[in-house]
């Protein structure tokens, strides 16, 4: 029953988390200023259900820094963000979980100069008990392969390869050996996340921003990673963005020093 | 109910709002044809996930209409006709998964018959079956949603039947068991079809709590509305392809049972 509980109450926290745990300092230094002075109005913001924590915590910074302005995060898959923006989604900013996506809206014309911020590897996630029973090979130095890791027999999670963490996730299984282990390919990371804290699955890859955010709520292996199989995280302000001082000033905090210490705090890497 | 032959004038308070109704259902799909690759239509079509997609939509909504009919017509003749204490309560928590987020059905049935759940622990640890991430839990989810329109439908028809016709029955010496199956039943046939039909085209457009707790795995768990809003995020002409195909194929099979069950009885559904 307890263990039950404590499932709900893991979900419950992973739905709702959000906000940061102390008050923003009164910092208004790094924002940048558009020509009109202050920066109002309201501000959309496209951006990966990975940045969830981290860019609740920024736009609650700059709204605080400038009560003018209002600030709406669209979180999803950067895939459907992508889609949308596609399609005509009025938005002021995006940030992509990888090249990939950013790159299918610039390709349009919608964005240019799309700049990275941040990077973000993939961890192996267990819920709390365990109860694949997975274990790190003993007497070795270094991270351990995701083979020596897993077995075909474990039930697992993963994002689906339409989504950035599943086209990495699908790369590593695959070079692996492991392509036919996954029992489902969830749509954006969270839900893997939340497959493993209510521990329906053995395992399941999220981000390592993921596992800052889940707590000791799951258990996290590093293994060994293929460099070229981190995600980086393009961020862009829109061409027809109808608030552009107000983008130009989150991206800025973005990129701003302020902004990368809140960013690696959640466990994001430098970009 | 086949007597209202005269036809009426539509008086125009009603026609102006029919017809921006009509426009507002039917645009969305005109949009969809004409935003379809026909070019590319065949390559689409056959991409292998595709018949593997539809084929488990299908299979897992007749399944799933099955099951609601086992459960939900006598569910729908303790409402209707029972006379139990609390059965308005029972009505309305039999009916929650309608207004309930089909994301949060998806949770709950985790809470209840996931490997930790509090059915499924149990079914873990003593016959080894987890229900999660496999076809059955498909239709599981589809039923949860799904049965609620069946029900209510039943209900609407038993609590509209004329009793007398089983009053009579009773009265000639038939049990309530044979009065059931002898006269309600083909009394309220037409309601009972309409439900199923109702149920099944919830059932097939299932998303969210498929999603949750069945997962999206191609073959076993991934259904045509899972294909559709994944394709939509790598390439939406061939989500359009697969909405398009899911279309017909509802609309085909609604018309088809239309002709065999419904023909002739003017109910107004399908």
């Amino acid at each position: 029953m307890r263990r039950r509980v404590a499932a709900l109450a893991a979900v419950l926290a992973a739905l709702t988390a959000c906000g940061p745990a102390e008050p923003a300092a009164d910092t208004a230094g790094p924002v940048a200023q558009g020509e009109a002075g202050e920066v109002s109005g309201t501000l959309t913001v496209f951006a990966a259900a990975s940045l969830t924590d981290v860019f609740t915590e920024l736009g609650d910074r700059l709204m605080a820094d400038h009560p003018g302005l209002d600030i709406r995060v669209n979180f999803a898959g950067s895939s459907a963000l992508a889609a949308q923006l596609e399609q005509g989604a009025p938005a002021d900013v995006f940030a992509s979980a990888d090249e990939n996506q950013m790159a299918r809206v610039t390709d349009t014309g919608l964005a240019t100069d799309p700049k990275i911020f941040a990077s973000n590897p993939l961890m192996l996630v267990l819920p709390p008990d365990n109860p694949g029973n997975i274990t790190r090979p003993e007497n070795q130095a270094g991270a351990p392969s995701l083979a020596e890791l897993l077995d075909h027999d474990v039930t697992m999670a993963v994002c689906a390869p339409e989504v950035p963490c599943g086209a990495a996730a699908a790369k590593l299984l695959d070079e692996a050996g492991l392509g036919g282990v996954p029992d489902t390919y969830e749509d954006d990371v969270r839900a893997v996340l939340t497959k493993v804290q209510l521990g329906e699955v053995d395992a399941g890859l999220v981000y390592l921003s993921d596992v800052h955010a889940a707590g000791d709520t799951i258990l996290a292996f590093a293994f060994e990673q293929v460099t070229n199989e981190i995600n980086r995280y393009p961020i862009a302000e829109l061409a027809d963005a109808p608030n552009p001082d107000a983008a130009r000033a989150f991206v800025d905090l973005v990129l701003s020093d302020e902004g990368q210490q809140v960013l690696r705090d959640a466990g994001f890497l430098e970009p | 109910m086949r007597r209202r032959r005269v036809r009426l004038a539509v008086p125009v308070p009603l026609l102006v709002p029919a017809t921006v109704g009509v426009a507002f259902l039917v645009l969305p799909l005109a949009g969809l044809l004409a935003r379809t690759p026909w070019a590319q239509l065949g390559s689409h079509l056959a991409t292998p996930g595709v018949g593997q997609a539809l084929r488990l939509s299908l299979i897992s909504a007749s399944l799933a209409t099955l099951l609601s009919l086992v459960m939900g017509v006598p569910l729908a003749w303790v409402l209707a006709r029972s006379g139990i204490r609390g059965r308005s309560v029972l009505r309305a928590l039999v009916t929650v998964p309608l207004v309930l987020p089909p994301v949060v059905g998806g949770v709950a049935l985790f809470l209840v018959l996931g490997r930790n759940g509090l059915v499924g622990s149990w079914l873990d640890e003593t016959f080894g079956i987890t229900i999660p991430f496999t076809t059955t839990a498909v239709v599981i989810a589809e039923t949860f949603v799904a049965m609620p329109f069946l029900v209510i439908s039943v209900e609407g028809a038993l609590r509209a039947a004329d009793t007398r016709f089983e009053d009579v029955a009773a009265t000639l010496g038939a049990g309530r068991w044979t009065t059931f199956r002898r006269v309600t039943l083909p009394l309220v046939a037409p309601g009972v079809a309409a439900g199923a039909v109702l149920c099944w085209a919830r059932a097939l457009g299932e998303f969210g709590a498929t999603i949750t707790f069945a997962g999206n795995f191609p073959g076993t768990t991934q259904t045509m509305p899972l294909a559709v809003y994944l394709a939509l995020q790598r390439d939406p002409e061939a989500a359009i392809v697969l909405s398009l195909v899911l279309l017909l194929v509802s609309l085909a099979t609604l018309l088809l049972l239309r002709d065999r069950w419904l023909g002739r009885s003017g109910t107004p559904v399908a």
